[in-house]
């Protein structure tokens, strides 16, 4: 199914098709699948939520998207669902509450086909953490889908929903996003809530849509978005409607070029789909200006100190006492502790949660933690000056596409280094989307990132919107019979 | 100043994370190459630089002090590894 959420929400509109109904393809399809783009399928409670929503439609009282099937990040708790993040430490967790996210999903009448695999804690850049298995990507079933939102974005890639919600720390909706040939969005820090979004680095992680198309996800932003009382970080600020902008033309618009980001940082296909995606932007009458983003090259190293130290201080929740994985045997209550979270937590989880405790330990505070700070700020400021003589900023969303499984897993601190375009706007708190831009070794799509000012996902959108009008890009489909893309039609 | 294996047993211990001897070796690897990469940010020059903690330069929210949430203790008390009478179970630590 390659159906857009647009043209599905016209088919349930006129009744030519119900949620159920839609529900049961997606449910099908994602059984059929070998992709391992879901942790957990709960059928029952699938076809009650589609039966909520065409319960809804019948008393007149539909949205927009009402009865569209979704795939669900399996980071969101949802009362009633398994909720695992990726992890064994929360395997047998079933969440006793609906995170914002969901109760706005919810509220809007989306249907859950499942909860979507993903890097264990939203930690990993190909979703080869997952305690649940990898993810394989629909384009080619030797090659991972990227991570973390993994599961998410090969669930869309391969037909078996229209959409999906992603969280993104690092680069994680944008990123396994363009490994997989489809759009994703995150917003700025503060406009989708976190509460009830299992944490991570709280100071970096945003939720946001990911789907076929720009248009998918403005829609799907406006469920989404929105001030939280339950989230101390979410921005108090009037409601937008993020679609409002989606046809605006592009005469004019400032797109602008770090310099050296399509050198020789990024592989030859990366670099030849992202020029031609800029040169698109041209022709629909934007205008290249080059940008200096002078301490971007340090935002690997900023990133890799906040985030470990904030994952560290976050997951010291887990102790095997309230809930979570507890260790059969032990000696003492220390014990316990140790022995749960060793056995609860996979090999990168662990690594992340001792360069965080590293990091933040007596001594090396001011060092490491400070440091990484001043840098994020020093980073920010550079985005403040360039966005100065630009509108929108352009560029790779990776180095390379998608690559092999067990490709990188052998060596962490070099699959670190993959995020050297996404992690700066994290650290900046900006949004960012990633726009299907071509092909590339392989027959791997391509993404193309475009970064915004703060709040200007409703600009961005219209970007990647005009965009799509012109390129079919987003529109192909994997192969029919690529392996493991079972479920496409 | 590279990390020697004992710094990566008491780091584990601050973590309350179990490491077994022949993961130390492997574990250090990572830790300091790991921290090679964290390095480069010294090259910037931060001088007076304000560290930055939160993405927007606002002060975090204060709200009313209410009761918000409903009982659902029944379902929290569900997820627990070892509960018995409404209590968490843990390993004896005062004898």
């Amino acid at each position: 199914m390659s159906a857009t959420i647009i043209a599905l929400a016209a088919d349930l509109a006129a009744g030519r098709v119900s949620a159920v109904e839609l529900a049961t393809e997606a449910l099908a399809r994602a059984q059929a699948s070998t992709l391992s783009a879901f942790i957990t399928l709960d059928p029952e409670r699938t076809l009650a939520e589609a039966r909520a929503a065409d319960a809804l439609r019948a008393a007149g009282s539909a949205g927009p998207l009402t009865g569209i099937p979704f795939a669900q990040k399996d980071i969101f708790c949802a009362e009633g669902w398994r909720t695992t993040a990726g992890s064994k430490m929360l395997g047998n967790f079933v969440a006793p509450y609906d995170a914002t996210v969901v109760a706005r999903g919810k509220a809007a009448g989306l249907v859950t086909i499942g909860r979507a695999n993903m890097d264990e804690f939203a930690m990993g850049s190909t979703n080869e953490n997952s305690a649940f298995g990898p993810v394989r990507n629909p384009w080619d079933a030797a090659r991972v889908p990227g991570g973390s939102s993994g599961g998410s974005a090969a669930a869309v890639a391969a037909g078996i929903v229209p959409a999906a919600t992603g969280t993104d720390t690092g680069g994680s909706i944008r990123q396994p996003a363009g490994f997989c040939g489809i759009t994703g969005i995150k917003p700025t820090y503060g406009v989708v809530s976190r509460y009830g979004m299992i944490a991570y680095a709280s100071s970096l992680d945003q939720g946001g849509p990911m789907a076929r198309t720009a248009q998918d996800c403005a829609v799907l932003l406006n469920a989404m978005a929105g001030f939280d009382e339950r989230d101390a970080t979410s921005l108090q600020r009037e409601a937008e409607d993020y679609t409002r902008d989606l046809d605006q033309p592009l005469d004019g618009l400032r797109v602008g070029v770090p310099r050296g980001w399509l050198g020789d940082g990024v592989s030859a296909d990366v670099r030849a789909a992202v020029e031609a995606g800029i040169a698109q932007l041209e022709a629909l009458g934007a205008k290249r200006v080059e940008v200096d983003l002078p301490h971007a090259q340090y935002a690997i190293a900023a990133y890799y100190v906040i985030a470990p130290a904030e994952a560290s201080s976050n997951l010291s929740r887990y102790d095997g006492v309230r809930y979570g994985h507890r260790a059969a045997e032990y000696a003492d209550l220390a014990d316990m502790y140790a022995k749960s979270r060793a056995e609860g937590f996979g090999a990168e989880v662990r690594r992340r949660i001792l360069v965080g405790t590293y990091v933040l330990s007596a001594g090396y505070y001011d060092a490491y933690y400070l440091k990484a700070q001043q840098v994020r700020r020093r980073i920010a400021e550079d985005f403040a000056t360039a966005f100065s003589a630009c509108d929108v900023i352009a560029g790779p969303i990776a180095p390379t596409v998608a690559y092999k499984l067990g490709e990188k897993t052998a060596d962490p601190v070099q699959m670190y280094l993959g995020d050297v375009y996404t992690t700066l706007v994290n650290l900046a708190g900006l949004p960012a989307l990633s726009v299907p831009c071509g092909f590339g070794e392989g027959g791997m799509p391509v993404g193309l990132q475009l970064i915004g000012g703060a709040f200007s996902e409703a600009r961005l959108l219209n970007v990647a919107h005009r965009f799509q009008q012109t390129t079919d890009h987003h529109l192909r489909m994997p192969p029919a019979g690529a392996p493991g893309a079972g479920g496409a039609q | 100043m590279p990390l020697a294996p004992d710094d990566v047993r008491k780091v584990a211990r601050l973590a309350r994370l179990a490491i077994a001897d022949d993961e130390v070796a492997p574990t250090l690897d990572t830790l300091n190459r790991t921290l090679d990469l964290i390095g480069q940010m010294q090259a910037v020059d931060t001088t007076g630089v304000e560290p930055m903690s939160h993405a927007h330069d606002v002060s975090l929210r204060l709200r009313p002090d209410a009761v918000t949430e409903p009982d659902c203790r029944d379902a929290l008390m569900a997820n627990a590894p070892a509960a018995e009478r409404g209590l968490f179970l843990v390993p004896r630590v005062i004898e």
